[in-house]
């Protein structure tokens, strides 16, 4: 709506002489502020893609050709042989099997983090906006400003705690601590979301005598899939790309792609496989990128959702 | 359904005999570099062949400052693992206290452990209250200068014999691009104060700082002379040429790239990998050349207690595994393979290199105390702050660094 | 809507006496059950562990939480411990030049943005996809291009520009610039869409209004429309904030804190002393400084928020 508004804010500069306001569309494209218009976002969209095809194009080069060519070049051929020793041989320390156990550990942490989280906020965000008890607001407050507290600040506390359920090292630890954290977020976008809803259908419920747990189930949830699957875009991409909880909570056995990249990369011995490094960064960057081509303007609906409201 | 029957009894059968023959015991370490992992390999070979159990790798990225504190926040977690190799020191004292390491005295009761320690110190750290928590495997020591034949060659010189004949060298080499002092980032710098220490400055500057913590000794002038010679190592080194990990630099002094590095026996398992040959392809300096006392640390292993309901066979495994690592077999095949001085007076070590032999001909002088070995590591966290800030600012005096390392040294524990 | 609470605690009224205990506690009860992970959340965790991470900053605690009340004593420390001192500069001095040009690029991209552009669709998701990238993955990726010998410096060298130098990542001096392209590059995208949500938002009579008083284009941006967006100003402002104390992964995957210890920050101290240098007391001094910096960014905020207003939901 506002474009044409946005747009006839800078007719008049854009277009030059007079009298051409009010003429139809297609207009000069190349006047002088039009070309330093694109010139502007074409260097800016270099600058965003260019690691992007560095990535890329390194992943598929072969050593020599790495050492030897620049970081421009395309590679010569095609070569997919980075990619397969990147998730199948790349080594930490002994253990040399690659991402791959990586990727599944993050796909084992991923899916049921998710789904807890998002569970457990979308009812928090129905308890606040329907079921409003005494206090509760009050912990809504401090839930969200819980959300700034430094994450170092409760990390050596929740070390103990999950030690305290047995759970330390093992990938229950990791799905816990990503409810938690997930949690402010979360319940923020599910109340705003319940809050938007009329109320009439509640109250027709109420009145009806269904308690909490149908009418969540019954009428809530039905209509509250667009924001479902904001926060599955949210959680997805932010549990996958986590790094910290991965590395402190998840155990040896557990660690996710994002740790295991950091040590293939970081702690590699011998000359640097650059190649295989890149193919092993594009790896990780994969999912979260999938979730973002398929969700396409969800996806910034998503990231900026709990962002906008404050 | 009896068909069923049979199969299932005859898969439990199955599946009870294998737990109780061979359990899986899950060791930690940080022996990442082509060496360590060769010669912890080792271990695992004898451990399996031995035992018939598994040996489940858990090699750590990131040494020491990497892995240390995810093996400790593991055993702190209630999560341990079957076996672990820390450092022989203060790392694991306050989990010793804690009760969270198995006590080792029953298993190796019978070895007389103590009549074949080469030297009784190093089972210091491993006693609390009258039990035994650890036992070292090996005796490590930073104190080595390595030194490229290759790169000599280049310039047309002797390979140094000493610590001053290299500083000489220092400008022909430059001349040639040749880097004179070849060094990995993080971590290994922080080894080299202790090297300078023991060799510049003498065995009873070490005692005075590691095991007195003594900081007048740091504001001396025989420290002084240790910072003057960090300050002109600084000089041939930036943080451009410096190489990811200690087994690269390895690599540039096989080929001659570099001339030289401080750097533990450690690397020597590395070069050796790599096909070098000591004495011919590099050439290697206990204490410098100058000293006459290796300051000593090494790698003990530990056994965390494990939870209660645990398979008494992964019990007995440790026992199996910690009385294995102290035998003369194991000693003998590991140490060969890391660099490493063996633990025990009572094996042949004809087998070893000249590096090696040179060591051991060192140890008749006794050890000194090594940073790792009697400082905490949040002390020691603190001066490889300190050393990592005066490697990469040029900006921090020398009289800074030794008030600074006086005042760390004072505050130590 | 409270009004529906209040009638669902009726039922309590059956009791004779309906004590303080009843109507607190049995009033809406299913919804206080559902709740109680959120309160579990809020007491034990954000309020709890804070609690106990502040107390034990006053102890002398090393590798276990067992140690005596000492006071100050670790604070004393920290803050003479110049790699602490060193990490609180790194993060002043990265966090404002972060968020100046975070919030100044994202403004003038979403302005180039609004300007009815051919291909919108395509340039926001070029710029918005490093977003969806974890600190990892941006930081290594930016390691290799700013990788002295064989990424960029070598590259345009090679091309016969001999005298270029883009060494940043091993320059002490340069290398918070070198974190800063790194964080630009994920974080700018986001922000340019928050912007662009906010100039959308402006009505188009004010640009109508501006256009006939004659007001140039640049202007109407600078001095009318972006004091109408304070809400997403503030927003954006907050989130990069506080996205800027918590900078820890980009410098891990990044730098390592190095060279030397030239680009280390608070998170990472803190994360160090707590595991490695096996100092619980000096890393939870630590992590109670980085929460009093977080106040003093949120206290304001809190109060033009919800403060002023007295709003509430």
């Amino acid at each position: 709506m506002s474009n044409t508004a946005t747009m006839s804010g800078s007719a008049p500069a854009a277009s030059g002489p007079a009298g051409e306001a009010r003429g139809p569309r297609p207009r000069p494209f190349f006047t002088p502020k039009k070309i330093m218009l694109y010139t502007t976002l074409i260097f800016f969209s270099l600058y965003f893609l260019f690691p992007l095809y560095v990535m890329v194009s390194t992943s598929f080069k072969t050593m020599p050709e790495i050492r030897f060519g620049s970081i421009f070049a395309l590679p010569s051929q095609i070569n997919f042989d980075a990619w397969v020793r990147a998730w199948t041989s790349a080594c930490t320390g002994l253990t040399c099997n690659g991402l791959s156990p990586g990727f599944w550990n993050s796909v084992k942490i991923t899916i049921p983090s998710t789904i807890v989280s998002i569970f457990i906020a979308a009812i928090n965000g129905y308890a606040l906006v329907n079921w409003r008890f005494k206090g509760s607001e009050i912990f809504f407050s401090i839930l969200i400003f819980g959300s700034f507290i430094p994450y170092q600040v409760m990390l050596y506390p929740l070390v103990i705690i999950t030690r305290e359920l047995g759970i330390f090292g093992k990938l229950e630890a990791v799905i816990l601590i990503h409810t938690i954290f997930g949690m402010p977020i979360l319940t923020l976008l599910f109340r705003n979301y319940f809050a938007s809803l009329p109320q009439e259908l509640f109250k027709a419920a109420r009145v009806d005598g269904a308690g909490f747990w149908r009418i969540f189930f019954e009428i809530m949830l039905p209509m509250s899939l667009p924001i479902f699957v904001v926060a599955l875009i949210l959680q997805i991409t932010g549990i996958w790309n986590d790094f910290l909880f991965g590395a402190v909570f998840a155990g040896t056995h557990n660690q996710p792609m994002t740790v295991q990249l950091n040590n293939i990369v970081n702690s590699a011995q011998g000359t640097p496989e650059y190649n295989v490094n890149m193919a092993a960064t594009v790896l990780t960057g994969l999912v979260p990128l999938i979730v973002y081509f398929v969700s396409g303007k969800l996806f910034v609906r998503g990231v900026a959702a709990g962002a906008v409201k404050g | 359904m009896k068909k069923f029957a049979v199969v299932a009894a005859m898969a439990t059968a199955l599946l009870g005999t294998t737990s109780a023959m061979a359990v899986d015991l899950e060791v930690t370490h940080w022996w990442t570099s082509a060496g360590e992992a060769a010669a912890v390999a080792e271990f695992a070979k004898i451990f399996e062949a031995e035992t018939g159990n598994h040996w489940v790798d858990s090699a750590l990225a990131g040494s020491g400052t990497g892995a240390n504190p995810v093996i400790i926040s593991r055993i702190i977690g209630g999560n341990p693992m079957g076996a672990t190799m820390m450092n022989t020191g203060r790392d694991a004292e306050e989990l010793i206290q804690a009760g969270l390491m198995r006590d080792l005295t029953d298993i190796v009761a019978d070895m007389d452990i103590e009549s074949f320690y080469v030297d009784p110190t190093q089972l210091e750290p491993c006693k609390y209250e009258g039990g035994l928590y650890c036992l070292p495997v090996n005796i490590h020591s930073w104190d080595w200068l390595w030194l490229s034949t290759a790169a000599y060659k280049k310039i047309g010189q002797p390979v140094p014999t000493n610590w001053d004949e290299y500083v000489a060298s220092w400008p022909a080499l430059q001349e040639a691009g040749i880097l004179p002092f070849g060094l990995a980032s993080g971590w290994p710098i922080n080894g080299v104060p202790g090297v300078l220490m023991a060799g510049i400055g003498g065995s009873d500057l070490v005692l005075r700082i590691n095991r007195d913590k003594d900081p007048e000794a740091v504001r001396g002038p025989e420290f002084r002379k240790v910072a003057e010679a960090m300050d002109s190592l600084r000089k041939v080194t930036s943080p451009e040429t410096m190489v990811p990990s200690f087994g690269d630099v390895g690599n540039q002094i096989l080929k001659g790239e570099a001339a030289g590095n401080i750097h533990g026996d450690w690397l020597a398992g590395d070069l050796q990998i790599a096909g070098g040959v000591p004495g011919v392809d590099y050439e290697c300096l206990p204490g410098l050349g100058v000293g006459t006392q290796l300051t000593g640390g090494g790698d003990s292993f530990y056994f965390p207690v494990l939870p209660e309901g645990t398979d008494p066979a992964v019990l007995e495994a440790q026992a199996q595994l910690a009385r294995l690592l102290i035998s003369p077999e194991a000693q003998l095949k590991f140490n060969m393979v890391k660099g490493s001085m063996p633990i025990r007076t009572d094996i042949d070590l004809s087998g070893a290199n000249a590096c090696m032999k040179k060591a051991i001909a060192l140890l008749d002088n006794g050890l000194l105390p090594s940073g790792d070995f009697s400082l905490s590591s949040d002390t020691q966290q603190q001066l490889q702050d300190l050393d990592l800030e005066f490697f990469a600012d040029e900006s921090v005096t020398v009289d800074d660094y030794i008030e600074r390392r006086a005042e760390i040294i004072a505050q130590a524990d | 809507m409270a009004d529906i609470a209040v009638k669902s605690g009726e039922e309590a009224r059956d009791v004779a006496r309906p004590g303080l205990l009843q109507k607190t506690f049995l009033k809406n009860l299913p919804a206080k059950i559902a709740a109680l992970p959120m309160m579990a959340t809020v007491l034990v965790v954000f309020v709890g562990c804070t609690i106990w991470t502040i107390y034990y900053s006053f102890t002398n605690s090393k590798l276990l939480p067992t140690g005596k009340f000492v006071g100050f004593e670790q604070y004393e420390r920290l803050f003479a411990a110049n790699r602490w001192n060193i990490s609180v500069t790194n993060l002043l001095t990265y966090g404002a030049m972060s968020l100046v040009l975070t919030l100044g690029l994202g403004f003038l991209l979403a302005v180039l943005m609004d300007q009815k552009i051919r291909f919108e669709s395509a340039f926001r998701t070029i710029m918005l996809y490093p977003f969806a990238l974890s600190f990892i993955v941006t930081g290594l990726v930016w390691q290799w291009i700013m990788n002295p010998t064989l990424g960029l410096q070598g590259a345009i060298r090679n091309l016969g520009w001999e005298g270029f130098t883009f060494d940043w990542i091993s320059n002490p001096r340069m290398v918070l610039f070198a974190l800063l392209i790194a964080g630009l590059w994920q974080g700018v995208g986001f922000c340019m869409v928050l912007m662009l949500a906010g100039l959308r938002g402006v009505d188009e009579e004010i640009w109508k209004a501006a256009r006939v008083d004659g007001i140039p284009t640049w202007r109407t941006y600078i001095s009318i429309v972006l004091p109408m967006m304070r809400g997403v100003l503030v927003t954006a402002v907050v989130l990069i904030g506080s996205g800027i104390v918590r900078l820890y992964d980009l410098v891990v995957a990044l730098t390592n804190g190095g060279p030397g210890i030239s680009s280390e920050v608070p998170a990472k101290y803190v994360v160090n002393y707590m595991f490695s240098g096996g100092n619980i007391g000096q890393a939870m001094a630590a992590a109670t400084m980085m929460l009093v910096t977080v106040l003093i960014i949120m206290v304001p905020w809190a109060y033009l928020e919800f403060g002023g207003k007295g709003k509430r939901a």
